[in-house]
């Protein structure tokens, strides 16, 4: 039966080490020999693979408990070592002991109280910053003062020193202990003074950090893996236990034949040595013990340890059922918060339905299909079927009539995906909340996962090859939860900077300038073509009644605006003039929305766009998600609707300047490097001027840079005189749909300079790039200028330089990703704890106050307006009403926030001294 | 005879006992003595006569000195603090404060910032109050719908939004902005830095701010920079081994000199100051020399190098100071960093002057000034890069690494080092020392944090984690939990 109601926690856990008595307690079975298997491929009893450990054997019970497999988690069992042997994780504590303690009586090696005033002075920290690890330091220092001590304060007896020989040596001036003598030592010590060195004696003697017994994990721990070939092969830490074992058992026959000393020395070192690897194989200053194809072994430490220990790779993240897979494709059509699911996919992931008296007619139904229901449409089937017993029947096309039949009120049916399901979606890497997302399901034919384009950029996803990941929830908190926390929509603002994430991209956005921008309007028959995919549009009166009934676009974007919206802003194709005309604006740039029409500008990347776009920002802090979700998917169909009928292309000849403008560039190009040579002759004349705090060489460097800075500009200029915003390319880069002005001069104009950490090249041979330049040649060919566009072609030596700075660009990639994934690792580790109380604090789990009221103003930055707790334009405005003399005395004070002012989100302003490294960020490819 | 305890005072300070005699008969005890007045002292000179007098001071002034100053310390220090704190509140202005009446009257609250936004936009134009009324309802409506909600799990959010832009940052350090001629590290190493709570940057920075006497003067601006950077030997002269007279002939550029505003006679002054060259430090016709006490190639070639990196001049730290005019006013930006040093000097605007040092201003300023700083150098970090991140996520990072009054790492050695759960600490870094150690403390894993309810399966304890809804459908007895 499921559980109902109050689930049950574990409230705390804790830790202790084991002492001998206990390990031999809970063993199930003494080990005593190294032999695993008989010859019949029997497990020997006390032997390794006893079956009272447990089984790993499909068909067996376990002789401690009479479980089967799956069923019985495992048995310990022990090994009685010989002799005993020091426990390497505790070397350290067992040297601070020695030294600390007295050699004869054993207490520790300070009076009463100044033990005790350490102790106090431990309690009070811990009292006053609850923190354990100032603790320690106090523990470590009491150790340490008690380690310089010469005489036992209790016996007086003489105290001698004692060093650690790596790993598990200890010497007494030189006299070395056996681990013997060191249990010895270290069962003096009286519990009271364990209290002084930190060390809890209700739950750890120091004792039993010298092994007398070694616990031996269960098989299921450790199971042995049956090759092709019916050969056994065993896990490693069976090895290695087979050969503590075998060594034991010669130590404790030669030990009891009365072997000489030196032999039985030889072999205690050796069980330390096999002991020591059991525990950590990557103990320093003792080589690694080695399977016998010359692999390291992976032991008990090596387990946990790393990213793919325990810890990171099985605990802290698992592996799951009910989720898919594949490549992921766009589709415009669906709403961005859908997820077109491959049937293939579909019916493979399943959801439980609990039969009730109310659903038991569909649940029937649904059984009957079976696990492949056929048809021209698909229908959801069920794969399994959980009885009332928790038996869980598989449904197959022969047996779905009869299981249908037998489904009854209590049953779990385990129902296919289908359409309207919630499900989860997510692509790697999860770098913030945004990737992972709760979408509706669309179950369509072919293989891909689709979805809307606007939700790339949370996922940060594009269409070359990149796959995704779909979770199938399973439980009704878990789909409550998604659906009211994790939906595409509740997401649009990020919390990041407070704007929305989710918005049009690419063409979306050429398609919005192209339909709103100046005065374009559309006939009849277009008008409906871009309106045909948006419901519920009652078509105004046309603007141009004669001679043909005409619309402008600006009338169609107003149709799918809230009624009520009042906003104004500047748009991406805004020259930033001196003096703003506003409405007047001869580019049309400036959007004033009065009363959900807009009156003026062009709809473009900031209206619209991801990262940027207005409207989405106020419409889905204002109007809600549900809202702002129905208007991104209009917006982007009606931009689509635009772009499909206008038809918008862009190739190569995009590029094509006339030939009187490649003169003018050749001149301006020639031009510089005449300057380039005077520099240079200047500086070997030794009449360059040097600036301050810079050497002769670096002033000849910025000199050059400058001109050749200038040069590269130059040729842009001239390039874009020719490219006017009837070229496609200049239309995208304009609007902000892809590209910049600066890829284009460098299209048409000329590259510019290559850079390699942020100077001009100069390594490669002697005192110069390539061979084709004469040594010590600082003129701007020689060292990385490119004099010719993209479109004109490079020679030879240009594309090895241009090829310099773009190998430059992918180590910086590669290098950075690893850097910066580390530091967001460790930033979550620390922060993952802080949560906002219903008090206001922010407080971490020991409930420290780390601040008193979240952010210093309680406002969540998801909810925020760009940071600010209020957009105070905005409440003015709709107080005031925007034509009142009020607002316009306001408005005149030129106090400019959010409302008008210019905010970039995710652009770099562009820096006249970095180089060109955006044409590196177009090539998103590398994906297998 | 109760004075045998107060002699036994005098004579453990190592005074006469027979003066120490007189002194306690004649009702002096050691604390009189210690901090007496002019008066007094000269009324226990006619008692001992001067020579007695002296070696008892001599005995009692050097070790007594230091706790009467202590004494004094925390009297005085609040007057003065008061005064020199700088007030960084702007004064409520007139609108302001009518805002903050009206919302007292309805009981409602608004954020300063809020205020201040809105006080800018209605000074001076004539708004009725009714209006007023109605736009402080409105904003505080809007306000009250942007609060964060209880058990959000601010920690993680603010941790993905500075690491999720860290991917678009460049690894390059750049020219600084402003100041074209310097080095400074940007973008993801420095976030880095800043995060991991490095004792020195790796290009530590100073913004010097000048007083306003000195702001707007060229020449004193430039005096002051002198002052500041760091002028050593080889700086401002050439030096030259002499191995046939065994001197290191120290030729003193005028030019340079005059730049930096020294004389020879200064320089000589500096040099023979410094270690091992007391006495060998001679000025012939204008140069320096310095003299080998020493018949060795070896000491000769040490000394040479010794005298080339003597210090001059400036503090120590700053290897340069560049002038920038920045808003009207000059400003002295360097490379290296001193803040403890910089400050002392008199023409330097205190309240303004900055580095980029974190540590530094920790150790100078305290704790709250960390915490600022650590919230400036990462938002402009972040901003230089063109990213928009909220200073709120920010702000949590800092208050989180400066919570307990010292600045503590992002990391296995600052707050993840120190996470009260065992299996927390296991599962960041460094596993199988954390839980050998759990094991022999016998700590306890009260499972309160996220990690650790993740390990053992069970929901986190943030978010709707946090929070329980039990409905218990009312029984036959009608008997509630």
């Amino acid at each position: 039966m499921m559980v109902t109601g109050v689930t049950k926690r574990i409230s705390a856990i804790k830790f202790a080490m084991l002492s001998p008595e206990e390990i031999r307690k809970m063993s199930a079975t003494k080990i005593i020999t190294a032999d695993t298997y008989d010859d019949d491929g029997f497990p020997i009893d006390m032997g390794l693979m006893d079956p009272h450990l447990g089984v790993i054997e499909p068909g067996l019970r376990c002789k401690t408990c009479g479980k089967k497999v799956d069923e019985c988690p495992g048995h310990f069992g022990h090994i009685d070592l010989a002799m005993p042997v020091i426990h390497v994780g505790y070397v350290k504590e067992i040297k601070k002991l020695l030294q600390s303690t007295c050699r004869s009586c054993g207490r520790l090696l300070l009076t009463g109280d100044q033990a005790q005033e350490y102790v106090n002075q431990r309690d009070r920290m811990e009292e006053l910053t609850g923190d354990m690890f100032e603790s320690s330091y106090i523990s470590a220092e009491s150790a340490k003062d008690a380690a310089s001590r010469t005489t036992c304060p209790h016996c007086s007896a003489i105290q001698l020193k004692i060093t650690l020989d790596k790993p598990t040596t200890f010497r007494e001036e030189g006299h070395k202990l056996t681990p013997k003598e060191v249990r010895e030592r270290l069962e003096r010590v009286p519990d009271d003074d364990l209290v002084v060195l930190g060390i809890a004696p209700s739950v750890c003697r120091p004792e039993w950090m010298v092994l007398t017994a070694l616990p031996v994990p269960p098989v299921t721990v450790r199971p042995s893996i049956t090759l092709d070939s019916g050969d056994r092969s065993e896990d490693d830490v069976t090895h290695k236990l087979v050969d503590v074992l075998r060594i034991n058992q010669r130590l404790r026959e030669n030990r009891d034949a009365g072997a000489p000393q030196l032999i039985v020395e030889d072999l205690w070192e050796l069980l330390q040595y096999h002991v020591t690897t059991y525990f950590d194989n990557q103990t320093s200053g003792i080589p690694p013990a080695r399977h016998r194809s010359g692999r390291p072994l992976k032991t008990l430490v090596q387990r946990l340890k790393g990213k793919e220990g325990r810890f990171r790779s099985n605990l802290s993240g698992k592996r799951v059922n009910f989720s898919a897979r594949t490549v992921i494709s766009p589709d415009p059509m669906l709403s961005i918060n859908e997820v077109g699911v491959p049937d293939a996919a579909a019916k493979e992931l399943t959801v439980p339905i609990r039969v009730t008296d109310r659903n038991l007619a569909v649940a029937k139904e649904l059984c009957s299909r079976g696990p492949a229901p056929e048809g021209p449409t698909y229908k959801p089937g069920v794969n399994y079927v959980i009885r009332t017993d928790g038996r869980r029947i598989k449904i197959t096309d022969k047996n779905a009539e009869t299981v249908a039949e037998a489904v009854e009120a209590g049953y779990v049916v385990e129902r296919h995906l289908m359409d309207g399901d919630i499900v989860l979606f997510n692509r790697q890497p999860s770098l913030h909340r945004m990737s992972i997302m709760a979408h509706e399901v669309r179950v369509m034919p072919h293989k891909t996962f689709r979805f809307n384009l606007c939700v790339c950029p949370p996922y940060n996803a594009d269409f070359d090859g990149d796959e995704m990941n779909l979770h199938a929830l399973q439980s009704e908190e878990a789909r409550a939860e998604a659906k009211v926390l994790m939906r595409v929509q509740e997401h649009i603002l990020s919390p990041r900077f407070g704007g929305p994430v989710i918005g049009a991209i690419h063409d979306h956005i050429t398609g919005s300038f192209l339909l709103t921008h100046k005065d374009s309007s559309f006939s009849r028959e277009e008008t409906m073509k871009i309106l045909e995919k948006v419901s519920a549009a009652k078509l105004p009166a046309p603007a141009v009644k004669s001679p043909t009934e005409r619309w402008t676009g600006k009338q169609l974007f107003s149709l799918i605006l809230p009624t009520d919206l009042h906003m104004t802003f500047k748009s991406s194709i805004c020259q930033k003039c001196d003096v703003c005309k506003k409405e007047k604006c001869e580019n049309d740039a400036f959007v004033v929305i009065r009363g959900g029409q807009l009156l003026s500008g062009t709809i473009d990347e900031k209206a619209l766009g991801a990262f940027k776009g207005r409207i989405l920002d106020k419409l889905s802090r204002d109007y809600g998600s549900d809202a702002s979700r129905a208007f991104i998917d209009k917006a982007t169909k009606i931009a689509i609707g635009a772009i499909t009928i206008r038809g918008f292309t862009t190739g190569i000849d995009d590029e094509d300047i006339p030939n009187q403008a490649k003169r003018e560039i050749d001149d301006a190009m020639t031009q510089a490097m005449i300057k380039v040579e005077e520099h240079i002759s200047a500086y070997r004349n030794g009449e360059l001027e040097q600036m301050p705090g810079r050497s002769l060489e670096e002033t000849l460097e910025v000199e050059i840079m400058k001109v050749l800075g200038k040069a590269r500009d130059t040729a842009g200029q001239i390039a874009g005189r020719h490219l006017g915003l009837e070229n496609s390319a200049v239309i995208m880069a304009k609007c902000g749909a892809r590209g910049s002005m600066l890829n284009l001069s460098q299209m048409a104009g000329a590259i510019g300079q290559q850079a390699v950490r942020g100077e001009r090249l100069s390594r490669g041979y002697w005192n110069r790039t390539l061979p084709h330049f004469k040594q010590g040649d600082l003129g701007s060919q020689a060292r990385g200028f490119i004099k010719n566009s993209y479109k004109s072609g490079l020679t030879p030596s240009e594309y090895f330089f241009h090829s310099m700075g773009g190998r430059e660009g992918l180590v910086d990639t590669a290098v950075r990703t690893s850097r910066s994934g580390y530091m967001q690792r460790r930033l979550i580790n620390a922060l993952e704890d802080l949560k906002v109380m219903q008090d206001g604090t922010v407080r971490n789990t020991a409930s420290t106050i780390i601040q008193f009221l979240y952010g210093e103003d309680n406002i969540d930055p998801a909810r925020s307006v760009q940071g600010d707790a209020v957009d105070v334009d905005d409440v003015l405005l709709t107080v005031l009403g925007d034509t009142g003399e009020l607002i316009a005395q306001i408005q005149e004070k030129g106090v400019v926030s959010y409302g008008i002012q210019d905010r970039d989100m995710l652009e770099t302003p562009e820096d006249p001294e970095s180089e060109d490294e955006t044409e590196f960020d177009a090539g998103g490819g590398e994906e297998g | 005879m109760a004075s045998k305890s107060t002699i036994e005072v005098f004579t453990r300070k190592g005074v006469d006992e027979k003066v120490a005699t007189i002194l306690v008969e004649n009702g002096y005890t050691y604390t009189k003595v210690a901090r007496a007045s002019e008066k007094t002292l000269r009324k226990i000179e006619k008692i001992l006569g001067e020579r007695k007098l002296k070696q008892v001071l001599n005995a009692i002034r050097t070790k007594e000195r230091a706790p009467k100053k202590k004494a004094e310390k925390p009297l005085k220090k609040p007057k003065l603090a008061k005064k020199d704190l700088p007030v960084k509140i702007e004064a409520l202005n007139s609108a302001e404060k009518k805002m903050i009446k009206m919302l007292d009257k309805s009981g409602k609250m608004l954020p300063r910032a809020v205020l201040n936004e809105l006080s800018m936009r209605i000074e001076g134009v004539n708004l009725p109050d009714k209006l007023l009324v109605k736009v402080l309802d409105l904003a505080c409506e809007r306000f009250e719908k942007h609060i964060i909600d209880p058990n959000e799990s601010v920690g993680i959010i603010a941790a993905q939004s500075i690491g999720e832009p860290g991917t678009q940052m460049t690894m390059r350090t750049f020219h600084y902005a402003g100041v074209a001629e310097m080095n400074v590290t940007l973008g993801l190493p420095r976030l880095i830095e800043i995060v991991d709570a490095r004792r020195v940057p790796s290009t530590p920075i100073m913004e010097i701010h000048l007083a306003e006497e000195a702001r707007n003067d060229l020449d004193m601006v430039r005096t002051i920079a002198s002052d500041i950077e760091r002028t050593t030997v080889i700086d401002i002269a050439d030096v030259e081994t002499d191995i046939s007279n065994m001197e290191v002939m120290v030729r003193l550029d005028k030019r340079k000199m005059e730049r930096k505003g020294l004389t020879p006679e200064e320089v000589h002054k500096r040099l023979s100051k410094a270690k091992g060259m007391k006495g060998l430090v001679d000025l012939r016709e204008g140069n320096i020399v310095v003299r080998c006490d020493e018949p060795s190639y070896k000491k000769l070639l040490r000394l040479s190098e010794d005298t080339k990196a003597t210090p001059i001049k400036g503090i120590e730290g700053i290897h340069r100071a560049v002038i920038r005019k920045l808003g009207g006013s000059y400003v002295v930006y360097t490379e290296g960093s001193n803040l403890a040093k910089v400050l002392e000097h008199e023409h330097i605007d205190k309240t303004k002057t900055t580095t980029n040092s974190i540590m530094e201003i920790h150790e100078v300023l305290g704790i709250e000034a960390a915490r600022n700083s650590i919230i400036n150098e990462a938002s402009k970090t972040l901003e230089e890069q063109g990213l928009t991140v909220d200073i709120r996520h920010i702000m949590l990072v800092s208050d989180l690494m400066t919570n307990d009054g010292d600045v503590k790492a992002i990391g296995r050695h600052g707050i993840s080092g120190r996470k009260s759960s065992v299996l927390a600490r296991a599962a960041f870094e460094i596993t199988s020392a954390h839980l050998l150690r759990a094991g022999m403390t016998g700590e306890v894993d009260l499972l309160e944090g996220v990690v650790e309810n993740i390990i053992v399966g069970q929901p986190v304890t943030v978010g709707t984690g946090a929070v329980n809804l039990v409905w218990s459908p009312a029984k036959k007895g009608g008997n509630k939990e």
